[in-house]
């Protein structure tokens, strides 16, 4: 059977006491790519994804993994699909290559354990030293590699790189394009902008329980505002001429001490009739810069409040 | 000549090849049980405390008791009075306290939530408990019965056959009985809160389960309370098999049964497992 969805969630509705963490959400995960939930920490997204995991009810709406109900198919669907929880999971006492083989056991044709281990940085003492003394970054390599031993087509990665450094976040990343090459459906929350845009072939922005924009990263920061154009050349210089040359709609100013921003829809002509008049001038303009909006500008226009975790 | 050309640089170190490609699928359940019985048990032997309650203290029991002799012991030897209390002991000691205490922690840090996301059906989950449940308490019963023999223990079976059936017939009662309160205490109370009250049925229940004292001790009125509590019956079921070569009679057959019959109904009626 040929599934193009991984995962749909339509009017996905949740709610705890008074609050409601999920209040009419909608998506879908198409099948083979990466999608990332990004939103600000209490936006929904955990408890969204431990609905698909079939840990939670929904009060409303209607969730499919794999075209099943994570409650009700939750047997079959358990040994298809792989789970990254936020903390925890493990038994405190449990060394790290002990608990890699106790998952490996539940699964038909896992991972080796031993590879595994050794793909995330974990081979060596660490796989000898209980979960409970593993530093945040060594639980969270530990987890990652407990959701993918068993070899599944679609994981779910709660917060995969939280706590990690540098280094462990860049191979974690690299891991997880390993896996959309290999074929796996994976679907990961964040509230790092970077990661989503590195990532992610169509991001799901979340906000107070709601999905407030979705689509590729290029989609997400291509549309509406304008971008800018920032360099540096000697003060004095005669912007209406410039102004004159570009697309209506433009603007151009300078800022103390030689500091020019030209803002308006950027493309080629655009940047080429900027330098045509630098040259004009008989300047050559520095520091030249086009900035474009990044996912991060795109959250706060669309919530009015930074991302931050 | 080659002598003096330089080494080829190291290559740069290889990622294991893993081979991620999906293939899904379920274990063999005999599998599973096999890495869930392992597991538990490599805990409970690892654990300090838990090696303190299910082994060092029964044992310790046994050999105060019987060196002091300051117990009254029905006329008979203290050892042979103490080895099916200890025995009783042992059971309620695993099955329920240690078992309560680990269960409640694996619940708190999460463990059961991310084990229920694998294909681990939940019963090979609870098999696997029990198996490693049944194993402690076999290395329980061979070192008490040593300990106890080397201490002059006298045993009198009604015959071999009779005896192990009516052995087996109250170890399973006591530790269904005992896994059951154990795990409905677990799965309803936090792990703090397990804890304490584990270790505190644990000291009432070894005060008043006849285990080092026979019940004819306590008052009149708390003696009734004790007879139909699952400690009391085990010791006293295991006491008349192990000490006057009788079968255990009814009474702690019937009592034991209607606390595994409650206790396993009502932990899988409320057991949560997050």
């Amino acid at each position: 059977m040929s599934q193009t969805q991984a995962v749909e969630v339509v009017d996905l509705v949740k709610t705890y006491g008074q609050t409601r963490a999920v209040a009419g959400m909608s998506f879908g995960v198409a099948t083979g790519t990466v999608t990332a939930l990004l939103g600000p920490n209490g936006a929904g997204k955990t408890t969204t994804v431990e609905i698909c995991e079939g840990f939670r009810r929904p009060d409303a709406g209607t969730v499919r993994v794999l075209g099943l109900d994570p409650v009700a198919d939750g047997a079959a669907l358990r040994p298809r699909v792989g789970v990254m929880l936020q903390s925890g999971g493990m038994y405190p006492g449990a060394r790290a290559h002990e608990m890699l083989r106790l998952v490996a056991a539940h699964h038909a044709s896992p991972l080796d354990p031993d590879l595994l281990l050794e793909r995330v940085g974990l081979l060596g003492s660490a796989a000898r030293t209980p979960f409970r003394r593993l530093s945040g970054g060594q639980q969270q390599r530990l987890s990652l590699a407990m959701a993918i031993v068993g070899r599944p087509e679609l994981v779910f990665l709660d917060e995969p790189t939280a706590g990690l450094d540098v280094r462990a976040r860049h191979d974690t990343w690299d891991l997880i394009e390993e896996l959309r090459a290999s074929g796996v459906t994976v679907v990961l929350t964040t509230h790092a902008m970077d990661e989503a845009e590195r990532l992610a072939d169509h991001v799901v922005i979340v906000n107070r329980g709601r999905v407030v924009a979705a689509g590729s990263p290029a989609e997400l920061t291509k549309g509406g505002a304008d971008g800018e154009l920032r360099f540096r050349a000697p003060s004095g210089l005669d912007l209406s001429q410039l102004l004159a040359a570009l697309p209506p709609g433009a603007q151009a100013s300078e800022r103390a001490g030689g500091h020019y921003v030209v803002r308006g829809t950027i493309d080629p002509p655009f940047l080429a009739a900027v330098t045509a008049w630098c040259a004009g001038n008989g300047v050559l303009p520095s520091d030249l810069r086009v900035e474009q909006r990044s996912l991060e500008d795109v959250f706060v226009e669309l919530t009015g409040s930074e991302l931050a975790p | 000549m080659t002598a003096t050309t330089q080494p080829a640089p190291a290559p740069p170190p290889a990622r294991p090849a893993l081979d991620l490609r999906p293939a899904p699928g379920a274990a063999p359940v005999g599998r599973m049980l096999a890495g869930q019985t392992r597991m538990e048990l490599t805990l409970n032997l690892r654990h300090g405390e838990s090696v303190l309650l299910t082994l060092l203290i029964p044992v310790g029991l046994l050999v105060f008791f019987s060196a002091v002799d300051v117990l009254p012991a029905d006329g008979r030897d203290a050892v042979d009075f103490l080895v099916p209390g200890v025995l009783a002991l042992a059971v309620m000691s695993t099955a329920f306290t240690g078992q309560a205490i680990a269960t409640g922690f694996e619940r708190r840090y999460g463990v059961l939530k991310r084990l229920g996301a694998t294909p681990l059906p939940r019963w090979v989950l609870l098999a696997g408990k029990t198996l490693a449940v049944l194993a402690i308490m076999l290395i329980q019963a061979v070192l008490l019965c040593a300990v106890g023999l080397a201490l002059g223990w006298d045993p009198r079976l009604p015959g071999v056959a009779a005896g192990i059936g009516w052995l087996l017939l109250l170890v399973v009662l006591g530790t269904a009985a005992f896994s059951g309160l154990g795990l409905l205490m677990a799965g309803t109370l936090r792990a703090e809160a397990t804890l304490a009250a584990a270790n505190g049925v644990y000291l009432l229940l070894l005060l008043v389960g006849g285990v080092v004292f026979p019940l004819t001790e306590l008052p009149g009125w708390l003696r009734a309370v004790a007879e139909v509590l699952p400690t009391a019956a085990l010791s006293k079921g295991l006491r008349s098999v192990l000490a006057d070569g009788v079968g255990p009679g009814v009474g702690p057959v019937v009592v034991l049964a209607c606390w595994a019959v409650a206790a396993v109904g009502l932990a899988a009626r409320f057991f949560r497992w997050e």
